[in-house]
């Protein structure tokens, strides 16, 4: 057993630290008040690796390993949630599909392109208006084979990078008598036509990310642009979400991270009662629960990457730390705003935007009770 | 194009450096590569990228110094040669630039190399004229823009009272400054490089030098004398108020 990182991880984890507290954090506010994406990030990312670290390096990635992915998408997600889900969708929903399963030429077609920085991003069109959680019933979308085209038809929702990305992997029926093998993903490029991305959504939070609806009216694409086999959709989705998941988590270590932080400078400058809150044990005591509870989500987080890693199933290790991680990540932002007090609730202090961006990650890439559902499924079938 | 880019390794711009028992100590600050010496990278690996050919990462240092190289490694520049031995801890930059020069005859085939404006812990900012006195090359310094052309070099100098053209032939010792463009990020792929490089030690045997003698005695070090700053918050009925009480208090300090 051994808890330290490689030399590798641990020059990549101040890398990306040191890139995102000059490039990403200095902008989270701005990005999440206007709406805006942050397209530095993405072309000064590019070169760093941060966009290609589902892809591997003949393709013009950097092929990272599962652990030093969580690590960037920790770092990532403390300095800005919005950016890190967006580096997220990118990199675990929009490349992991076409790196791991797509065909030679859609590979070497696409994949150097979204990692450089210089182009748009990749995205991932599971949801619909109709199906999120229980995508194997409720896909309607479907694509038909006509000549030697696939003829898409359908709606998606929730689908982030829409708007700033190249492509989007496209789930789609492709028989319609149903079943696990009726499903197949199809990439299809953001300017066919046919393709209607919606106006970004309003959310909550996450803001600077930018998420859609996409309609699909007789979109026409090559039969080469089908992703993996016919009828193998749901089943690369579902391993696509087990590594959207420790992603996802990662970036609520982040955020929680980031709260903290802030909450500790916070309680040691503030003063009521003649001394810095800090000294009151009720405060000492919230960042102590916080600073424990991290420690434990992190680890976590690297457990299942590590198991990633050794080519073993990690379906139980993702949703645990995922669902630990992210309600984790709530409860550190809720703290961190009580510490900061009527301050805490105000849009001027970052600890308010960390909470709203928390929110989202306990239901995006399936929700906490999807992960107690896919966590009870492996205690009762085992133990 | 053969380039060299030379880099030193000093305590994080952070530390809290200060004299104890006649010597410098920075406690347990992290050693990053002197961050003037990232420009002199950024500005081979622009040369390299332009020109092609290689960039190889020189340093004197004890054996942690090899961090500072990887970072240099980690930019993208292709080797890295550590030249570290006991007896050259307490080198000054006449040494220094005596061993740069023995090293970069030994790497050989040098058409330019590149030293960032000074380093942030001695600060001397002289170790690159020095070492092209030493070898006899031209030296073109403070440079914000390198262009080489038919075997001479072109550099805009940035000095106090303005810019300056300058050019010179090749091989010639060049030190940078910031405006050569900011020092791009290490990246995955070139930390993995990086990681699994080898670094060659050089010894002063290597080398086949002497530890070079001081020509300047340190005799004693101290710290700074301590200053007693004291905040005073001046409050007052209107922003004028203020400003006027201000105003006064600085007078009477005779600050202006
Ligand atoms: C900001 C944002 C970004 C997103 N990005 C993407 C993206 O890029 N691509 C993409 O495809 N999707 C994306 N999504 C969609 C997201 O993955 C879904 O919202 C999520 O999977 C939940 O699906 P749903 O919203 O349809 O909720 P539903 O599935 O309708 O769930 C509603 C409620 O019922 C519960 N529930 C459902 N089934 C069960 C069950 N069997 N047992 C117990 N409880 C159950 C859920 O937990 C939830 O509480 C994004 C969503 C948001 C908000």
């Amino acid at each position: 057993m051994n808890f330290d990182l490689t030399e590798e991880q641990r020059v990549w984890k101040k890398t990306v630290h040191d890139f995102v507290a000059k490039e990403i954090k200095p902008k989270a506010r701005e990005v999440d008040e206007n709406s805006e994406f942050n397209w530095d990030a993405v072309r000064k990312g590019g070169p760093v690796g941060l966009l290609g670290m589902s892809i591997p390096e003949e393709y013009g990635g950097s092929g990272v390993d599962s652990i030093s992915m969580a690590i960037a998408m920790e770092e990532l997600g403390w300095g800005c949630g919005s950016t890190a889900l967006a580096f997220a969708a990118h990199n675990g929903l929009g490349t992991a599909p076409l790196a791991n399963f797509g065909s030679e030429e859609l590979k070497k077609k696409w994949l150097p392109l979204v990692a450089d920085g210089k182009h748009k991003l990749g995205a991932l069109a599971l949801t619909e208006p109709g199906a999120g959680s229980d995508i194997q019933g409720g896909v309607i979308t479907k694509a038909g084979r006509q000549g030697n085209e696939w003829i898409v038809n359908g709606a998606k929702m929730w689908c982030t990078n829409a708007s700033i990305a190249e492509y989007i992997i496209t789930l789609v029926r492709t028989d319609p008598r149903g079943g696990s093998k009726s499903l197949s993903m199809i990439l299809v490029p953001t300017d066919t036509p046919g393709l209607t991305i919606g106006p970004a959504e309003k959310k909550m939070g996450l803001r600077g990310s930018p998420t859609h609806a996409v309609t699909y009216d007789n979109v026409r694409v090559p039969l080469e642009n089908l992703v993996g086999p016919e009828g193998r959709g749901l089943q690369q989705a579902l391993a696509t979400l087990d590594a959207g998941r420790i992603a996802i988590g990662a970036i609520s270590v982040g955020l929680a991270q980031s709260a903290l932080e802030a909450a500790v400078d916070y309680a040691r400058q503030r003063k009521a009662f003649g001394q810095p809150i800090a000294e009151f044990q009720a405060i000492q005591w919230k960042l102590a629960n916080m600073a424990t509870e991290i420690e434990i989500a992190r680890t976590m987080i690297h457990k299942a990457a590590w198991i990633k890693d050794q080519r073993r199933p990690f379906n139980k290790e993702a949703a645990i730390a995922k669902l630990y991680a992210t309600e984790m990540a709530e409860r550190a932002c809720y703290d961190a705003i009580q510490i900061h007090g009527g301050y805490g609730y105000s849009r001027e202090y970052n600890v308010e935007r960390m909470y709203r961006d928390a929110r989202l990650m306990t239901i995006g890439e399936g929700t906490s009770e999807i992960q107690r559902l896919v966590i009870a499924r492996h205690v009762l079938a085992s133990e | 194009m053969k380039i060299i880019a030379c880099i030193k390794q000093v305590p994080d711009s952070e530390a809290k450096v200060k004299a104890e028992g006649g010597q410098v100590t920075w406690g347990d600050a992290p050693l990053v590569i002197n961050p003037f010496d990232e420009y002199a990278v950024e500005g081979a690996l622009q040369q390299k990228e332009a020109l092609g050919g290689t960039v190889t990462a020189l340093c004197i240092g004890p054996e942690s110094a090899k961090e500072a190289l990887k970072h240099a490694l980690a930019m993208g520049a292709d080797e890295a040669i550590l030249v570290s031995d006991p007896a050259l801890a307490n080198l000054d930059s006449v040494g220094a630039a005596r061993i740069l020069a023995v090293a970069i005859k030994k790497i050989g085939d040098a058409d330019m190399v590149i030293f960032g404006r000074q380093t942030l812990d001695d600060g001397s900012g002289v170790t690159g004229a020095q070492t092209a006195r030493v070898l006899g090359w031209p030296l073109l310094s403070l440079a914000a823009s390198i262009k080489v052309q038919d075997g001479s070099v072109t550099v805009d100098r940035v000095i106090e009272e303005g810019r300056q053209t300058v050019s010179g032939k090749l091989p010639a010792i060049l030190s940078v400054v910031q405006s050569i463009g900011e020092p791009r990020y290490p990246s995955f792929m070139g930390i993995r490089k990086a990681s699994k490089a080898t670094i060659p030690v050089w010894s002063l045997a290597d080398l086949s030098e002497n530890a070079p003698a001081s020509v300047v005695a340190r005799t004693e070090l101290m710290n700074p004398p301590s200053e007693e700053v004291v905040c005073e918050i001046i409050s007052g009925e209107t922003p004028e108020a203020i400003a006027e009480t201000l105003a006064d208090k600085i007078l009477a300090e005779k600050v202006l």
